[in-house]
């Protein structure tokens, strides 16, 4: 028994450092060869931004059971903030045409990952603010708060009184983009790890208690108010870090990037990769931003022997996302992972699992009402 | 700002305010029952529009009503039956889940069928047509909505205060367990009340189109959202509550219009929304509830 245990973590040694020497492989092959892959590149990292905002989120709905909507909200403040740190001091008068720059942000300009970093903490704050009051509520008052907190953002960021701050309804653009491709990836891969580490620590099980059961926590003496306000500052921090990114990965922003549809999409994905697994979350915002891109052909029209198919026109890709989507919740609750992390020897045990997950059916049944 | 000018902006913000309460109205029935904030009812709402402009295409508008009433009854208890009935077991989460699921699947199926592109409402003539009452001049549909709104809610009181099917809704409401218990159909009550919610947002959505002139697919969301407001200010699951709620958002949000803060009076929704969940979270009308170990 001691000597299997010694050798599968041996084993799962080895291939975690292979998994990671393959991924800084297909990175490097990508930066070198950038310019033949810039489609399979962008629909990369726009996945990679939606994966750090789905991990925040779900630390937060998965792992602390407070189900928030306004990651939309929190996203739209740190774009923002990193924008209007990051744009180019020259390239100012050009971006703000309209009513002209305020002077107060006018000659400030800081490095990006200074902006990034300070744009996660103005999403901090604000969560810190707002979750004084908003964190007394209960289930879904507070997804309704948020949400409502979320368009009360988009409204003053779109407010013509702010023009010379946010550019109002114009948008910001000229945003730079990273450097490189391992820049970029190391920053997606520094917020998971941290987020990981988090929920791993005294606090994540603090958080999950919690989840569990609020008033049973309460009585093992977890001050309720003291980590949920800690779990929505900092889910909110990277919420915030997840939105800059997507800002220098847009190079332009504008308030209606931060719709509502943005937070709803960010929910399918932790729905999809399973409510409370951040391997989930991961894989989820992987399958979904490619899946969208590879389910572009439903937009083309179709021909059949001639006969041209009369469903295949621009809008059915998303009806037939919107489908699967419904499937998954309706039929596949656990989503991807369920509450599991991904692990080696989840892998192996689930492919020797495999031959009779098709032999017999009564047997998966039984397995599956568990 | 004159007399006049007052009572038109008034009369704007009742109008408006009307439609809001006949949406809410869908959101606190549901929420009484199912404990879910029905994401898609926002969005059967604006469907409701698309069917009038297409009812409209071939029939006259007396009987184009019915049919969009009909049709959008239909989508409603559709929804329910295919969504949330499966998930009647589930935690709470998942249903909510779910119904954003119904709200994005609608959406992207308007885009789909009727494109992104806004389409003109069809005008109805009679309700277009502008009445003058001591210097106030606005169309019949701006005086018409508030009074089918107090009428309707006349009747909907009834209907839940003495007849069996509200009788069999209130207990559902109360204790769904022991409604079952004591024989009453849950799910054929739960259909029913999605068939009434639906009805209202039928009606408020003829109303509220009629003054906009337009229906687009996200047309839904946000005065959805906005309803669902002004159902949780009046105190969820009392429909008197929903509609005060609605009034009060509706004239609220025309005065901020009228005083040229146009780009604010979304986040105003919110902002009350905020300040009422603080202050009494079980809203005008709510009851309070304590929590039981």
């Amino acid at each position: 028994m001691d000597k299997t245990l010694t050798t599968n973590k041996k084993r799962n040694m080895i291939l975690n450092i292979a998994a990671i020497a393959v991924l800084i492989g297909m990175i490097t092959f990508l930066q070198f060869n950038s310019a033949d892959y810039t489609y399979q590149i962008s629909t990369l990292e726009r996945a990679c931004c939606y994966m750090v905002v789905a991990v925040s989120m779900n630390l937060l709905t998965g792992f602390t059971g407070l189900f928030s909507l306004g990651q939309a909200g929190f996203m739209a403040i740190g774009a923002y903030v990193t924008a209007i740190l990051t744009i180019p001091v020259e390239s100012r008068p050009s971006v703000y045409y309209v009513d002209g720059i305020s002077p107060v942000i006018a000659n400030l300009e800081v490095p990006f990952f200074v902006a990034l970093l300070i744009g996660g903490l103005a999403a901090a704050v604000i969560a810190a603010l707002i979750g004084i009051p908003v964190l007394r509520l209960k289930s879904d008052y507070l997804a309704i708060a948020t949400l409502g907190f979320s368009e009360i953002i988009r409204a003053l960021i779109s407010a013509p009184q702010f023009n010379r701050i946010t550019n109002g309804s114009f948008g910001l653009k000229n945003i730079p983009g990273f450097p490189n491709l391992y820049v970029f990836f190391g920053i997606v891969a520094l917020c998971i790890v941290l987020m990981v580490l988090l929920i791993n620590s005294s606090y994540g099980r603090a958080f999950k208690a919690i989840r569990e059961d609020e008033i049973a926590a309460q009585s093992m003496g977890i001050n309720l108010f003291h980590y949920k306000e800690l779990s929505f500052v900092i889910s909110s921090f990277f919420t915030g870090v997840g939105g800059g990114l997507l800002a220098m990965f847009m190079r332009s922003i504008d308030s209606k990037t931060f719709q509502v549809a943005l937070t709803y999409d960010i929910l399918l994905i932790v729905v999809l990769g399973g409510i409370g697994s951040v391997t989930g979350s991961v894989l989820g915002s992987l399958l979904i931003i490619f899946g969208r891109e590879w389910l572009r052909f439903f937009d083309e029209p179709l021909t059949v022997a001639g006969v041209n198919v009369p469903l295949f026109r621009t809008g059915f890709r998303m009806v037939v996302f919107s489908v699967l989507l419904m499937v998954v919740v309706l039929y596949y609750r656990r989503g991807l992972m369920g509450t599991t992390e991904f692990s080696w020897d989840g892998l192996f045990g689930w492919f020797k699992k495999l031959p009779s997950r098709f032999g017999k059916r009564t047997d998966r049944k039984k397995e599956d009402t568990k | 700002m004159n007399t006049t000018l007052f009572l038109q902006q008034c009369l704007t913000g009742i109008s408006l305010g009307g439609a809001y309460a006949l949406i809410a109205i869908g959101y606190t029935l549901v929420y009484g029952i199912l404990r879910l904030i029905n994401f898609a009812h926002g969005d059967i709402f604006m469907m409701a529009g698309y069917f009038m402009i297409f009812a409209m295409a071939v029939f006259p508008w007396y009987v184009s009503i019915p049919i969009v009433l009909i049709a959008t009854v239909i989508l409603g208890v559709l929804i329910e039956r295919t969504a949330y009935k499966p998930l009647r077991s589930a935690p709470r989460m998942s249903v909510m889940i779910s119904a954003i699921g119904v709200s994005y699947l609608l959406q992207n199926l308007a885009t789909y069928l009727f494109t992104a592109l806004p389409k003109g409402y069809p005008e109805i003539p009679i309700l277009k047509k502008i009445y003058n009452f001591g210097g106030i001049s606005a169309s019949l549909v701006t005086f018409l909505t508030p009074v089918i709104t107090i009428v309707l809610v006349f009747l909907l009181l009834q209907l839940i205060g003495h007849t069996k099917v509200g009788m069999a809704m209130r207990a559902v409401s109360k204790d769904y367990e022991t409604a079952q218990l004591m024989g009453i159909r849950i799910d054929r009550t739960i259909s029913f009340t999605f068939a009434v919610g639906s009805l209202l947002a039928g009606v408020g959505s003829i109303l509220y189109f009629t003054d906009r002139m337009t229906v687009f697919p996200f047309s839904g969301s946000l005065p959805g959202l906005k309803c669902f407001v002004a159902a949780v200010i009046g105190g969820i699951g009392s429909i008197p509550g929903a509609v005060v709620g609605g009034f009060i958002l509706g004239i609220g949000e025309t005065v901020l219009v009228a005083m040229g803060y146009s780009t604010f009076s979304d986040a105003f929704t919110f902002i009350l929304l905020i300040i009422m969940l603080l202050i009494r979270p079980t809203g005008i009308f709510g009851e309070k509830v304590t929590d039981k170990v």
